[in-house]
């Protein structure tokens, strides 16, 4: 840069960040290593000792896995669909999607409650075809959680992948086909390597918003099926435990660092064997 | 049309359904004559959207979910646009670098991030509650103000800016008369974006409440708590129209195509 003035401008932005951010959280992840006698790990054993901490850790990890294998699964075909849609189609498509990722989370999750509840649509529906005879307990538990966050993520799932499919010719597949492969063989071979990148930008999205979303687990798990970020918050807000809700947070932090560097280290792989 | 593209033409609209179906049954229930949830609802009232206004929590934290959503926009507008300007201006040392760190307030899980603020600025540095969740919600919506914004100056044309530069006129004078009415709808987009986002926000506003100030969407989710009515399925039609709306300009000033990028 030629003028050093301008690196003034970057300045508001940096402090901002610097105090409002960075001091922050390094405070909240520096408390957790603070003990009496300088630094120490003693506050994660402990965690890692609680079979009840442990249970929740894992149940969180375990939501936000199938979270994103079922919006890989629904996510995909129609994403593919979509794109292979004319541009006009794409667009209703793609305001269609846009649309609840813009909705309020308290919204979306509200209306689970409402279709998952005592009165819900799914309960009056099996109730009058006397399939059940008593409402089911559909709200409160993980798989209400599992529905929700579905719902919450999808929509990033298929634009995730519909901008990367946009981008591959209609001819390469006809070319494949015209070559002898079935039209499986052809969306294996050649779609599929090609949608690896968007899969991964969705995939992460989607895991990590999982692992660390707290109004659907909160609205549609409540207090039966807990997961780590409404363990946060009830522990700084309910029970004011602050060294046990840093830990928590932290754990949380190293999580989501831990899978994203993961995931982009197999995307490298993958794109390097092609 | 063959079997195989016509089993994903079903496929990808029963996806759809699933997307759309909730929103449409929580309208059915907004105008429905229960005095609980239920569904399908009995009769067609609007006594719903009526109570709405008798609860004065809601129309006291729409007005607060409001200003914070605007002056934090505001804010980070100010701090943001100048900010994108030079990343995507100039290249140097460290520009990779300080991208990523101007985007990284999205990368940290906002519920780690809402429980830092409250330690750190409500209780450590006695900040009030209002001014803590403006802070919260300004650094949580600038990397969408530069995003957006970058997004746009990638297709600003820079010789245009150098020509007025040598006929004279001075830098900060160019980039008032030359660069920002060029990327108006950008800014226009930026804005709506950063407002929904810190109007729906829930994680960083749930550690930031105190007396007398909270958020629409933290009243919406203590109300759920108690009442099972469906006068938050009756608030949350109001919310959809708005975000139709907002979405409406987005749409003409960025193009949804965005959100696939």
């Amino acid at each position: 840069m030629k003028n050093k003035a301008n690196y003034l401008l970057l300045l508001p932005g940096l402090i901002l960040l610097g105090l409002f951010l960075f001091v922050p959280l390094f405070s909240t992840i520096f408390q957790t290593i603070r003990g009496k006698e300088g630094l120490t790990l003693v506050k994660y054993f402990d965690f890692f000792k609680d079979s009840y901490y442990i249970s929740i850790y894992l149940r969180t990890l375990k939501l936000a896995l199938i979270t994103t294998l079922i919006a890989v699964m629904l996510g995909f075909p129609t994403a593919y669909y979509i794109s292979r849609t004319n541009k006009k189609v794409r667009g209703l498509y793609i305001m269609l999607a846009v649309f609840p990722l813009l909705t309020s989370s308290v919204v979306r999750s509200f209306s689970w409650m409402v279709i998952l509840g005592r009165n819900g649509i799914v309960n009056t529906i099996l109730l009058n075809l006397n399939i059940i005879n008593e409402p089911l307990k559909l709200l409160y538990n993980e798989f209400a959680i599992v529905v929700g966050l579905v719902y919450l993520f999808l929509p990033l799932m298929i634009m995730s992948l519909v901008g990367v499919m946009e981008n591959i010719d209609n001819d390469l597949m006809e070319a494949a086909e015209s070559l002898g492969a079935s039209r499986l063989k052809a969306f294996i071979k050649v779609i599929f390597p090609l949608s690896v990148p968007g899969l991964i930008v969705g995939s992460v999205l989607v895991f990590t918003g999982s692992l660390t979303a707290y109004t659907t687990p909160q609205l549609l798990g409540g207090s039966n099926a807990k997961v780590l970020s409404t363990l946060v918050y009830q522990n700084a807000m309910s029970l004011f435990d602050w060294d046990t809700a840093s830990v928590l947070a932290t754990i949380m932090i190293l999580t989501t660092l831990i899978v994203t560097t993961i995931i982009n280290k197999l995307s490298g792989k993958l794109s390097g064997k092609r | 049309m063959n079997t195989k593209s016509r089993f994903l033409t079903i496929f990808s609209v029963l996806v759809y359904t699933f997307l759309i179906f909730p929103l449409v049954i929580i309208t059915a229930a907004a105008f429905g004559a229960n005095d609980y949830l239920k569904f399908p609802p009995e009769g067609f009232s609007f006594k719903w959207v009526a109570n709405i206004f008798e609860v004065e929590m809601f129309i006291r934290t729409f007005k607060i979910s409001i200003e914070i959503a605007v002056f934090g926009t505001f804010l980070a507008l100010l701090i943001g646009i100048p900010a994108a300007y030079i990343l995507s201006r100039y290249q140097f040392k460290g520009r990779n670098f300080l991208q990523g760190l101007f985007l990284s307030p999205v990368l940290i899980p906002a519920i780690v991030f809402g429980f830092s603020l409250l330690k750190f600025l409500i209780i450590k540095m006695q900040f009030p509650v209002y001014t803590s969740l403006l802070i919260g919600h300004t650094v949580v919506i600038l990397p969408y103000i530069i995003r957006v914004i970058s997004s746009s100056l990638e297709s600003f044309d820079y010789s245009i800016e150098e020509a007025a530069v040598s006929l004279g006129a001075g830098r900060i004078k160019t980039f008032f008369i030359i660069v920002l009415p060029n990327i108006t709808s950008g800014v226009i987009a930026a804005f709506i974006l950063a407002f929904i986002n810190s109007f729906n926000n829930v994680p960083i506003s749930i550690f930031l409440t105190g007396p007398g100030v909270s958020t629409l969407p933290i009243q919406m989710m203590s109300y759920v708590e108690y009442y099972f009515d469906p006068t938050i399925a009756a608030l949350s039609v109001i919310l959809m129209l708005m975000t139709a709306i907002l979405m409406f300009i987005i749409e003409r000033t960025l193009g949804l195509s965005f959100f696939t990028k």
